[in-house]
């Protein structure tokens, strides 16, 4: 019972002190889980982060159940995400309450307007770093390190977006499979 | 109180939440900018300025943006139903592939194809985002107030080029906003 209660206790601290996203919530769950309760080396930690990133959701909610399942089966992994998700629960909720509650104050339209954008220009510039990652795969902006297979996808991709209004997923999809093909073309010739 | 406990929507809602978070690779806001195609664009659940307010209270609060903006959203959909449903729908995903992939890890992390197609998808999440940023950015650039251009350029600027800490960045547009609020009310008292 008691591993149940510390795998809870450790990541609902996680979720409650992670403002930021996935990068604000590594070094967080790094001290919960090998430092302070060695569940995991760091070279297991490491191996989690990559497949956290190789896979979809929120790093924390992966961590939460690669842990859990590993120290506690899946009743460890049910636990460890509850725990994480919440402190989000309780606090964004109440949040939303005050949002809907007090939005046509004129103070508040005023700090939303300004808020706006500038939720734009961070949504930007997440877009812009993947693409970076994408065009040089990781390496210094130079026009020897350019990827142009990862260049032509997102130019593709972009216009069918942009000028057909494609399903997103179904682009993002399409991109994986000719990715691969392309990829094992291009070392085949 | 804009929140409707309608239940109409509820499994609507869990299964878009659910394949949104089963598709959506990378941080939270990916799935932001997914999320705003299917509530904003294709279901008109919610509306645009709606959907930035709930990003930046996203943003600013404790835990996973992905699961912050489901809450948010599962809310405005559909009260506290609405909220648990949009959550579990989100968490969903991650904990059966997580859970899976934790019974066989190395060879998935080592797979050659499994990286050259995830490799190729991120190059379809860079269009999905940056064709989300155009919509918007073009939105702002039609209210014709410099003022919020030259909060959009220098959040960029700090973001993108400083690497700022997001979290001063929204404060400090905060704090723009209630300046911009006093001026206007002394403007408003002189004329």
């Amino acid at each position: 019972m008691t591993i149940y209660l510390e795998l809870f206790w450790s990541f609902l601290q996680v979720g409650m002190f992670s403002i930021g996203g996935g990068y604000a919530a590594m070094p967080l769950i790094q001290s919960q889980v090998v430092s302070r309760h060695e569940w995991l080396t760091m070279s297991e930690f490491t191996d989690l982060i990559t497949i956290a990133e190789m896979t979809p959701g929120p790093i924390a909610v992966n961590s939460a159940t690669f842990v859990g399942i590993r120290i506690a089966g899946f009743p460890g992994a049910v636990t460890a995400t509850f725990g994480c998700i919440l402190p989000s629960c309780l606090i964004v909720s109440l949040l939303a309450f005050i949002y809907y509650r007090y939005k046509k104050l004129s103070a508040l339209q005023s700090v939303l307007a300004s808020l706006r954008p500038a939720v734009v220009a961070l949504i930007a510039s997440a877009g812009l770093s993947i693409l970076r990652t994408v065009a040089f795969g990781g390496e210094k902006m130079a026009l020897e390190n350019i990827n142009w297979i990862g260049l032509f996808l997102f130019v593709a991709a972009f216009l069918l977006l942009r000028k057909l209004k494609w399903n997103p997923i179904l682009v993002m999809s399409l991109c994986g499979v000719a990715g691969l093909l392309i990829n094992l073309a291009v070392t085949a010739l | 109180m804009e929140i409707t406990a309608s239940r109409k929507n509820l499994p609507k809602l869990f299964f878009s939440t659910l394949y949104i978070s089963a598709f959506t690779f990378g941080g939270g806001f990916v799935i932001i900018t997914f999320m705003k195609k299917k509530f904003v664009d294709e279901l008109h659940w919610i509306d645009e300025e709606e959907m930035l307010d709930l990003t930046a209270l996203a943003q600013s609060s404790p835990g996973a943006i992905a699961v912050n903006a489901a809450i948010l959203v599962g809310w405005r959909v559909g009260g506290f139903p609405g909220m648990l449903t949009a959550v579990l729908g989100t968490i969903i995903p991650p904990m059966a592939i997580l859970s899976l992939i934790s019974f066989f890890y190395t060879a998935f992390a080592t797979n050659l194809y499994v990286a050259l197609v995830l490799k190729g998808m991120q190059a379809g999440v860079a269009a999905v985002i940056l064709d989300v940023v155009c919509g918007l950015g073009g939105n702002v650039i039609k209210l014709h107030k410099p003022v919020y251009l030259v909060i959009m350029a220098a959040a960029f600027a700090a973001t993108f080029f400083l690497k700022i800490n997001v979290i001063y960045i929204i404060i400090a547009a905060a704090v723009m906003g209630i300046i911009l609020e006093i001026l206007n009310r002394k403007g408003g008292k002189r004329s």
